[in-house]
C-alpha cells in the first residue's frame, strides 16, 4: 500500500496558543484512520490542514508525493463531508449532490447517471426532487456524503458527521459509512470524540491530546496496549496506578511486586501502570490470589457488573459478569500479559521550578512571592524549588496564588493527579487532588509556601 | 361545550381590542388618504367623473421614464456597492460587525435634508471639492445640477438600506457552506455565482425595494441636486399640491399611477424571492 497522506512536521498557532505542536503522520492509501481525542486537541485541526481551509506554520503537507502546502481547497482531491452537513439550502438533493461535476462542467447525462448511482449508494434512491430542509438528520447527511463522494475523491474527509443524530441512527450510520468505505476503496479520514466509534469503525486509530499526537495504532493496540496514561483513560475504561519500575518485567504497586511483559524503562523508574477493568477474575481468597480486596460498591450495568474493590489503599474498578456482595473479602487475580506498563505523563515525581530572591527572606517564582524567614541569601541569588504535588492544593481562582490550565486529570486510585500548565512561564506543574476538576479549563492553585525546598543554584550551565 | 364559548369569545374580544390603535391609525392615515387619492384621481374640480386627469399625466411620460431609469441606476450602484461591503461585515468580529453598523448608521443622526444641502456645498461650482481639483490645476467640472448628482444623492442617502438587509440575510450564511462548495471545486468567481448570490437573493430583494422605492418617488434630492432641469415625478407630484400649478386632481392621478407602477416592479422583484428558503440557513 502507498502513502497517500503524509504530514511532516506541522505546527499551526493561534492567537499566540499551539494547537498543532510538532504533528507527524502518514495515511495509507485505502484505510479507515480516525482520530480521536477530547474537544480542542487538535483533531479538527488538522483534517481543516489536509481539506487545506488552514495553512500551517510550518511543516509540510504531502498528497500522493506531492506538496501541497500552498494548493487551495478547491483544486485538492480531496472533499470533506461537514460537521453540520452545510448543503445548500437553495439546491435540491440532486443538484446539491450533483454541485462538484457541474463545476467539473461534466456531460450532463454522465452528471445525472453519477448522482443517481451515489444516491442509491447511500439508500436515498427517489430522493433527488426533495428539498434538503425537508429531510431528517441521517438523511441530510447521506446527502452530504454522496455529495463529497460522487466527485470520486481520493479521500474523504469526515468532521464528526453523526455527532448531531440520535444513538440509535449513529449506530446504522457507522454501519452504514463502513460499508461505503469498503464498497468505495476510498480513503476515509474520520474525526470523533467518541472512542467506540473509533473502535469500531477503524482501520487505525489516531489519539491527540493538546495538539500532541499519543498515540497513532491499530484500535486493538491502543485498547491493549495504550502508550500512556491519558490513551488509557480516554480509551474505555481503566485501573490506572502510580507503580515502580524494579527492573525489566518486574513492577511494583498495591505493595506487590510481580512480573508483568514489558521492559526498557530502565531500573527503579517511577512508571503507571493500566489494568482493564473486564482482565480481573474475582475469586474466594486463598493462597493463590494475588492481590486481596474488600467490596465497595456494586452497580448492575447490563451485560456486567461494575464492582469498587478496595485493595492496598487503591479503589479497583472490576468488570464481571458475577456479583459479589458488598464488605464481601474477595481474591483479585491478573496475569502478566493485563499488567500495561506505561511512561509517567509528567517527568519525575516533584516539582522542580527556577526562582530568585528578590528581597530580604522573599523568594520569586513563575510570578508569585512569598517569604522565609532566615532565609540567609542575598536578593539576586537564582535558587531551585522543589515543590512536591501534594503541597499543591485546588482552590476557587480568586483565592488563588495562580491561576493555571488543567490539562489532564486522572483518577489514580486513591487521589486525582493532575498536570497544569502556567501560562506566562509556560511551565507544566504536577499536583495531587482529592477533588475532581473540569479538563481544559483554568483552576486556580495555591502552594503550601513553607514546605517548598529551597536551594541556592551554584555555578553557571 | 357551553362553558367554554363565553371564554373564547371573551379572549377574541380581547384581541380585536388590542388592536383598535393600530386598526384606527391605518384607517385614518392611510385607508382614508388613499381613498381620496383614488377619488380625487377620478374627479374634476367640479366633483364630476372623469379620465381627464390620466390625460393630462400622459405628457409627463419622460418624466416619469427618467424617475424610473435613475432610481435603477442608483439601485444597482448601491447593490454593487452593498453586496461586498455586506459581505466583508458578515464575516467580520461581532465587534467588528457592531463597528461597521455604527459607522453606517452614522449619517442617518443628522436630518435628510442638511446631508443633503451638504451635498450641494460640495458639489458647487465653487464648492469645495472643485476648489480641491483647483489646486492642481483641474476643473472647475459642473457637477451640481446634473442627473449624476441626483444619482449620486440617491445612492448616498439610501445606501444604508441596502447594507443592512444583505448584511443581516448573509451573516446567516454558514462559513461552513462556502467552505463545502471550494471543497466541491469551486472558485472565487463559482462561490459567488452558485452559492452566495442565490443565498443573498432575500436580503437583494429587501434592500433593492428600500433603494428603488423612496428613491423613485424622492423630491428633495432632484429639488436640490438635479437643479431645476432635473425634475422626477415627486417633484411633478409636489408642485400640483403644493406650487404654482396647483391641480390636486391631476396630482392624485400621478400618485395613483406611481403607486401602481412600483407595486408592478415590486411584484417582479418579489417573484425572486422563494419563500421555500427561509430558515433553511442554519
Amino acid at each position: 500500500m502507498s502513502k497517500i497522506i503524509e504530514l511532516k512536521n506541522i505546527v499551526l498557532s493561534y492567537e499566540g496558543d499551539r494547537i498543532l505542536d510538532d504533528v507527524s503522520l502518514s495515511i495509507e492509501n485505502g484505510q479507515f484512520v480516525t482520530f480521536l481525542g477530547p474537544s480542542g486537541c487538535g483533531k479538527t485541526t488538522t483534517l481543516r490542514i489536509i481539506g487545506g481551509f488552514l495553512t500551517p506554520d510550518s511543516g509540510d503537507v504531502f498528497f500522493d508525493g506531492k506538496r501541497i502546502n500552498d494548493l487551495p481547497p478547491h483544486k485538492r482531491e480531496v472533499n470533506t463531508v461537514f460537521q453540520r452537513y452545510a448543503l445548500f439550502p437553495h439546491l435540491n438533493v440532486f443538484d446539491n449532490v450533483a454541485f462538484g461535476l457541474k463545476i467539473q462542467k461534466l456531460p450532463k447525462d454522465e452528471i445525472r447517471q453519477r448522482v443517481l448511482e451515489m444516491l442509491e449508494i447511500v439508500d436515498l434512491k427517489g430522493f433527488d426532487k426533495r428539498r434538503v430542509n425537508r429531510l431528517s438528520g441521517g438523511q441530510q447527511q447521506r446527502v452530504a456524503i454522496a455529495r463529497a463522494l460522487v466527485n470520486r475523491p481520493k479521500v474523504l474527509l469526515l468532521d464528526e458527521p453523526l455527532g448531531a443524530l440520535d444513538l440509535k441512527l449513529r449506530k446504522d450510520m457507522q454501519i452504514e459509512l463502513m460499508n461505503i468505505q469498503r464498497k468505495t476503496g476510498v480513503t476515509f479520514i474520520y474525526v470523533t470524540h467518541d472512542q467506540e466509534e473509533a473502535l469500531t469503525m477503524s482501520d487505525m486509530v489516531l489519539v491527540m491530546k493538546d495538539g500532541v499526537i499519543q498515540q497513532y495504532a491499530t484500535p486493538e493496540d491502543i485498547y491493549n496496549e495504550p502508550k500512556n496514561a491519558f490513551v488509557a483513560d480516554f480509551i474505555g475504561e481503566s485501573n490506572i496506578f502510580d507503580a515502580v519500575m524494579e527492573e525489566d518485567y518486574r513492577v511494583t504497586f498495591c505493595g506487590k511486586t510481580m512480573v508483568c511483559e514489558d521492559g526498557g524503562f530502565g531500573k527503579k523508574r517511577p512508571v503507571d501502570v493500566v489494568i482493564r477493568p473486564e482482565d480481573i477474575d474475582l475469586a474466594e481468597p486463598g493462597a493463590d490470589t494475588a492481590l486481596v480486596g474488600e467490596v465497595r460498591s456494586i452497580i448492575f450495568k447490563g451485560v456486567h457488573y461494575e464492582m469498587t474493590i478496595h485493595c492496598g489503599g487503591l479503589d479497583w474498578m472490576v468488570h464481571s459478569t458475577d456479583a459479589w456482595p458488598v464488605g464481601a473479602k474477595v481474591g483479585l487475580n491478573f496475569g502478566p500479559h493485563d499488567i500495561h506498563v506505561m511512561k509517567r505523563l509528567f517527568e519525575g515525581s516533584e516539582n522542580v521550578l527556577e526562582g530568585e530572591v528578590t528581597a530580604e527572606d522573599t523568594v520569586s517564582f513563575l510570578g508569585c512571592e512569598f517569604e522565609r524567614e532566615n532565609l540567609g541569601l542575598e536578593p539576586g541569588t537564582k535558587v531551585r524549588l522543589t515543590v512536591s504535588p501534594k503541597d499543591i492544593e485546588v482552590v476557587s481562582s480568586d483565592h488563588a496564588d495562580m491561576v493555571v490550565f488543567l490539562e489532564s486529570l486522572i483518577y489514580k486510585g486513591d487521589y486525582n493527579e493532575l498536570i497544569v500548565y502556567n501560562y506566562e512561564k509556560g511551565k507544566s506543574l504536577l499536583l495531587h487532588s482529592y477533588l475532581d476538576q473540569q479538563v481544559a479549563t483554568d483552576i486556580g492553585i495555591k502552594f503550601k509556601f513553607d514546605r517548598i525546598g529551597i536551594e541556592e543554584v551554584t555555578g553557571v550551565d | 361545550m357551553t362553558k367554554a364559548a363565553p371564554v373564547r369569545r371573551k379572549r377574541k374580544n380581547t384581541a380585536i381590542l388590542t388592536s383598535v390603535p393600530y386598526l384606527a391609525w391605518m384607517i385614518l392615515f392611510t385607508l382614508v388618504p388613499l381613498a381620496m387619492v383614488i377619488w380625487f384621481a377620478f374627479t374634476t374640480v367640479g366633483g364630476e367623473f372623469t379620465f381627464d386627469n390620466f390625460m393630462g399625466v400622459a405628457k409627463y411620460g419622460k418624466v416619469f421614464f427618467k424617475s424610473i431609469y435613475l432610481s435603477f441606476i442608483a439601485t444597482a450602484v448601491c447593490l454593487l456597492i452593498g453586496f461586498p461591503v455586506g459581505y466583508l461585515m458578515s464575516r467580520m468580529s461581532e465587534a467588528g460587525q457592531r463597528t461597521m453598523n455604527m459607522l453606517i448608521m452614522l449619517p442617518m443622526w443628522m436630518s435628510f435634508l442638511l446631508r443633503t444641502y451638504a451635498w450641494m456645498t460640495l458639489l458647487e461650482r465653487e464648492g469645495l471639492i472643485n476648489r480641491f481639483f483647483g489646486i492642481f490645476g483641474i476643473g472647475p467640472f459642473d457637477m451640481i445640477n446634473t442627473q449624476g448628482a441626483v444619482v449620486l444623492g440617491m445612492v448616498y442617502n439610501y445606501l444604508p438600506f441596502m447594507i443592512m438587509p444583505l448584511h443581516s440575510i448573509m451573516i446567516k450564511i454558514d462559513r461552513s457552506i462556502i467552505e463545502a462548495a471550494q471543497d466541491l471545486g469551486a472558485n472565487g468567481w463559482n462561490v459567488l455565482l452558485k452559492v452566495l448570490l442565490p443565498l443573498s437573493v432575500p436580503g437583494i430583494v429587501t434592500g433593492v425595494t428600500m433603494v428603488f422605492v423612496p428613491s423613485v418617488s424622492t423630491f428633495i434630492i432632484s429639488r436640490m441636486l438635479g437643479g431645476g432641469t432635473n425634475l422626477l415625478i415627486g417633484d411633478l407630484i409636489e408642485q400640483q399640491f403644493l406650487g404654482s400649478v396647483y391641480n390636486p386632481n391631476v396630482g392624485s392621478a400621478m400618485s395613483l399611477i406611481l403607486m401602481v407602477m412600483v407595486l408592478l416592479i415590486m411584484g417582479v422583484i418579489n417573484h425572486f424571492d422563494d419563500g421555500d428558503m427561509e430558515g433553511m440557513l442554519i
